[in-house]
């Protein structure tokens, strides 16, 4: 027979891997985002459907029948959840949502393969020493991605402090933990399977240890790193599996992911001014805190009022609207949007600001906007916007704090000294609304507050916000 | 280092490369600036404002190309077919920044080459959003858009808008605006606050929406082809589509006291747009510009740089109406320069120094130390609904492209390491594993370079796709459960395919979700 079923099973993962490069390729602009989605979930409804077939194909085991009720039945409950996770999550809690998904993938991983190990099929080279170490590689890197995924989902949830949890001899710990896992995999090769299980799930505790305490040990203001990079942890996962059950589909598109994953990090770590070891190891509060109390250039603040903004706002030509993760948790880009339109009606010239990493995931504030319905055109990135602040009347930042920190160019001894940040304070003035004088994810005070242009408007920023909308309309239709 | 400012020597020219602002910014950078004397008189700058802001001054153009390790200029070096060109004048190894329009100055770019120069043209500068304040095309187009109407106006024998006096009503002037890009959208602009009745067309549905956004009426042509080529550039259209257009500008021309085509379709002859038919049947005492006249015109009566009459209709060809507004032209090119000047000069080493990785400078440079680098190779544009023929729409165009981050320049050590590392256990491994690490390691590779293009504003949906797709360990699920019966093995995988699940549809549906938000 010519086209035997293994040549068609492999015929449809070559079409399903170059569906994900297409998909990955498409998402990287606006034209064709969507129509990579859907390669997306093309390759991957092809991948799922042909392997699945080939359990039943003739040839084939019949006992592999039995298994497709259960078969099914798993892909058609996780597909249910799956989907409404996505109907339901706000786009606020987006961050959490990725995380989670990321764990799930590395709990797979770690299932895939203990269940591999048990049952040690010649036919994947089961038994051979390569194959073992595949096997506790795969295991190792999927028990990581998965616990730090569930300690990064809980801190983004705010059930686990923001604050990096810096131990005594972390690294030293975080060492020896390595070590243990390199001596059991050499105990778990040295048995028939499945001698060797209590090995195997030794290291597989071991690493969720390992991987929960790294994120732990990295503050809040890094986590658009933290986020992508175990996204790149659950693609490599995906790989090994591959390397385990001799799949290449699995291999090539867990490749994909984690090198994607692993671009997303630096770039999220060049936006910082970081090196990414330093974010892995180093922690961004790793630092202690020198100076944040004793230097706190702690000066006289001043307090603005709603009336007063309004004033502002209706005499600015030019404001610029730099929102921060404040706006998400206030769900305030709704009334953010109405603002600005009212001031795009009263011919006042209106930008947004993103800084790289606002917000809690690359990209966060972006997917906010869209979701309020503002035109992507007038959202610029940091470097398309920093030297027109010079030109701006008005400057709102909006639960934004680290980004925006002058410390950041100025102060050698603040910990984010050297991240590139956007420089509302060139504006003629700034308006920054914030729930106290807290400090921000980064524990560090912001001189921003006390400079002489800056003004400060407290409170929720979704009600604020609704209030500068109400007043802004009673003046502009005055006005009128 | 040493900036310098000749005077233009093309005849008519009347904007300068610099202004004493830009000249003081120079200065800033560390920069010591010469310039020719009277360089910037047709433009209004005097000798002595240049002075006043740290610049030297240059008696002639031979001592001021002597001294210049930079030279920043307006239009091409000169090439006349008998005496010197300035290209012979600019320093060995010396730089320039200017037009060049190296496409249809081949032999000036060789002459260039020959004193390995470093060039960089101003019509080259790409366009996507990091570029845009380098964007000296456009910064003129929309300079030429809004002279174009005042010329017409000052050669059309009416007002321009409407009015009811004692002495009777007049109605307001007609204007038909042929391609809107950067200088179709000004001029449509300028005609509106003249007061006139303003209708556009363009081959692109998608500029409707800037067109009707500065009041103008957007004339459709129900036709199945759309004109919208790469980079927000028009593109060549079939004959059939040409002569549906023709007839429906003749049609609207008819019924226009002024008549302005700009469009220009990159590195060809204008396209015959308004026939000799088509201004025969005008009113007389109309006005036409043409601003396609430098390559033939959209009208086959145009005459470059000058007035013509035919059949009682002015026919204007002028291609200096930049020039036209020398001081503003100046003001904005001498800034576009500037900005260019910036990003390639690195202050520390004290010299251009151009990174071939990014894209603006790749884009721009034509020679570099006198190495032909011109074409760039092309890559893929967004399809964004920008621009047009020669020109394009104002501020707000290229967004969606992205200036590229180059991949990392750390050094190439880890991976090496790495590599090694896997090959050695290749190495001992051997067999089926070395087929795996191949396809392990390209794969890699490629999503390396997929992804380094990503739009930051798509960041989340990447991740939320790519973490979908990591989803695919489900299919490593279905393979375990080959073994078939309900043992240990099973129901692990069974759990394993159900959680994977949850993420293959979680992720694919929320992406869905946040791409639906998007727009422009």
């Amino acid at each position: 027979m010519i086209g035997s079923i293994a040549s068609i099973q492999r015929l449809a993962y070559l079409a399903a891997s170059l569906l994900f490069i297409f998909s990955l390729r498409g998402l990287s602009t606006q034209e064709t985002a969507r129509r990579g989605n859907l390669s997306g979930i093309v390759g991957m409804v092809l991948a799922v459907v042909v392997t699945a077939l080939a359990l039943r194909a003739p040839g084939a085991s019949t006992a592999g029948t039995d298994a497709w009720g259960l078969l099914a039945g798993g892909i058609a409950v996780g597909a249910t959840i799956g989907a409404i996770l996505a109907a339901r999550v706000a786009m606020t809690s987006m961050p959490e949502l990725v995380a989670i998904l990321h764990s799930f993938v590395g709990a797979a991983a770690v299932l895939v393969g203990i269940a591999n190990y048990l049952e040690a099929d010649p036919a994947t080279g089961g038994g051979s020493a390569v194959h073992e170490v595949e096997i506790v590689v795969g295991v190792f890197i999927g028990a990581i991605t998965f616990a730090g995924s569930v300690v990064a989902f809980g801190k983004l949830r705010g059930t686990i402090g923001s604050k990096p949890l810096l131990l005594p001899g972390r690294h030293l710990a975080n060492l020896v933990m390595t070590v243990a896992c390199v001596v059991l995999s050499a105990m778990f090769m040295g048995v028939p399977s499945p001698a060797g299980l209590w090995a195997l799930l030794a290291i597989t505790g071991i690493a969720c240890v390992l991987g929960a305490h790294l994120v732990l040990a990295i503050g809040g203001g890094d986590m658009p790193v933290v986020v992508s990079m175990l996204n790149s942890y659950s693609g490599w996962a995906a790989a090994a599996a591959g390397f385990m059950l001799s799949n290449d589909l699995l291999i090539v598109t867990g490749a994909l992911v984690g090198s994607s994953g692993a671009i997303l990090s630096m770039i999220m770590c060049r936006a910082m001014n970081r090196s990414i070891v330093n974010v892995i190891f180093g922690g961004f509060g790793a630092a202690p805190p020198k100076g944040v109390a004793a230097k706190g250039p702690a000066g006289p603040i001043q307090e603005a009022t709603v009336p007063q903004v309004v004033d502002l706002l209706a005499s600015a030509r030019s404001v610029i609207v730099v929102p921060g993760y404040g706006m998400a948790v206030a769900q305030a880009q709704h009334p953010v949007k109405e603002l600005t339109t009212l001031l795009q009606k009263r011919g006042t010239k209106v930008r947004y600001a993103i800084h790289p990493v606002a917000g809690r995931l690359p990209g966060h504030m972006n997917v906010l906007l869209a979701e309020a319905d503002v035109s992507y055109e007038l959202v610029k990135e940091m470097d398309e916007i920093n030297e027109d602040f010079g030109d701006t009347d008005l400057a709102i930042v909006i639960g934004a704090n680290d980004i925006v920190n002058p410390g950041a160019l100025t102060d050698t001894s603040s910990p984010i000294y050297g991240m590139p940040v956007l420089e509302v304070w060139k504006a003629a003035r700034v308006v920054m609304m914030k729930r106290s004088m807290s400090a921000g994810y980064a524990g560090v005070d912001n001189p921003l507050s006390y400079r002489e242009n800056t003004l400060m408007l407290f409170g929720d920023a979704k009600q604020t916000v609704s209030k500068l909308v109400t007043s802004l309309q009673a003046v502009s239709s005055e006005a009128a | 280092m040493k900036v310098g400012i000749p005077r233009e020597t093309y005849a008519g020219e009347r904007r300068v490369a610099a202004t004493p602002m830009t000249v003081s910014r120079m200065r800033k950078l560390g920069l010591e600036v010469v310039v020719q004397a009277g360089a910037g008189e047709a433009a209004d700058y005097s000798d002595a404002a240049y002075m006043e802001t740290g610049a030297e001054i240059a008696p002639d153009a031979a001592a001021l190309w002597g001294q210049a390790d930079i030279v920043l200029k307006v239009r091409p070096p000169s090439m006349p077919p008998d005496g010197p060109s300035e290209a012979d004048l600019l320093k060995e190894g010396g730089s320039l920044i200017a037009f060049l329009w190296p496409g249809q100055n081949k032999e000036l770019v060789e002459r260039l080459g020959k004193r390995k120069a470093t060039v960089l043209a101003m019509d080259a500068v790409p366009r996507i959003t990091r570029a845009q304040k380098m964007d000296a095309l456009s910064a003129m187009a929309n300079l030429v858009g809004y002279r174009a109407v005042i010329e017409a106006a000052s050669s059309l024998g009416r007002l321009m808008g409407g009015q009811m006096t004692a002495a009777g009503r007049s109605a307001p002037a007609n204007v038909l605006i042929v391609g809107a890009g950067v200088a179709g959208l000004a001029a449509i602009a300028a005609a509106k606050g003249l007061g006139a009745t303003v209708r556009a067309f363009d081959t692109r549905p998608a500029v409707r929406e800037q067109v009707e956004s500065l009041g103008a009426t957007f004339l459709e042509m129900k036709f199945e082809e759309s004109g919208e080529g790469e980079g927000g550039y028009a593109k060549e259209m079939s004959e059939a589509f040409v002569a549906a257009e023709q007839a429906l500008i003749a049609q609207h021309a008819k019924a226009s006291d002024v008549v302005i085509t700009t469009a220009l379709v990159p590195g060809r002859p204008a396209p015959v747009l308004l026939t000799s038919g088509a201004v025969v049947s005008m009113a007389a005492g109309s006005v036409i510009v043409d601003l396609a006249a430098e390559q033939g015109g959209n009208c086959p009566l145009t005459e470059r740089d000058k007035m013509v009459e035919k059949f009682g209709k002015k026919i204007l060809g002028f291609t200096d109406l930049a020039s036209r507004l020398a001081r503003q032209a100046s003001d904005l090119y001498a800034m576009t320069v500037f900005n260019l000047l910036e990003d390639v000069y690195d202050e520390k080493a004290g010299k251009i120094e151009l990174d071939l990785e990014d894209e603006v400078h790749r884009g721009t440079v034509v020679l570099y130390e006198g190495k032909l680098l011109w074409p760039p190779p092309t890559r893929p544009r967004p399809r964004s609904a920008a621009p047009q023929p020669d020109k394009k729409k104002p501020a707000h165009a290229a967004h969606g492209a992205h200036a590229t981050p180059a991949p990392s320049k750390g050094g190439p050590w880890p991976a090496i390491v790495i590599g090694a590392l896997l090959l050695t256990a290749g190495y001992f491994a051997g067999g089926e594993f070395v087929e795996h690490l191949t396809v392990f390691l390209l794969a890699v590779v490629v999503g390396w370079h997929v992804i380094w293009n990503v739009n930051p504003a798509l960041h989340t949906p990447l991740m939320s796709v790519t973490n979908a797709i990591s989803g695919i360990i489900l299919v490593g699920g279905i393979l375990l459960m080959r073994g078939g019966g309900i043992g240990a093995v099973t129901v692990i995988s069974a759990v394993a395919i159900l959680i994977a699940t949850i993420n293959v549809a979680g992720g694919f549906l929320v992406t869905q979700r946040m791409l639906r938000m998007f727009r422009r």
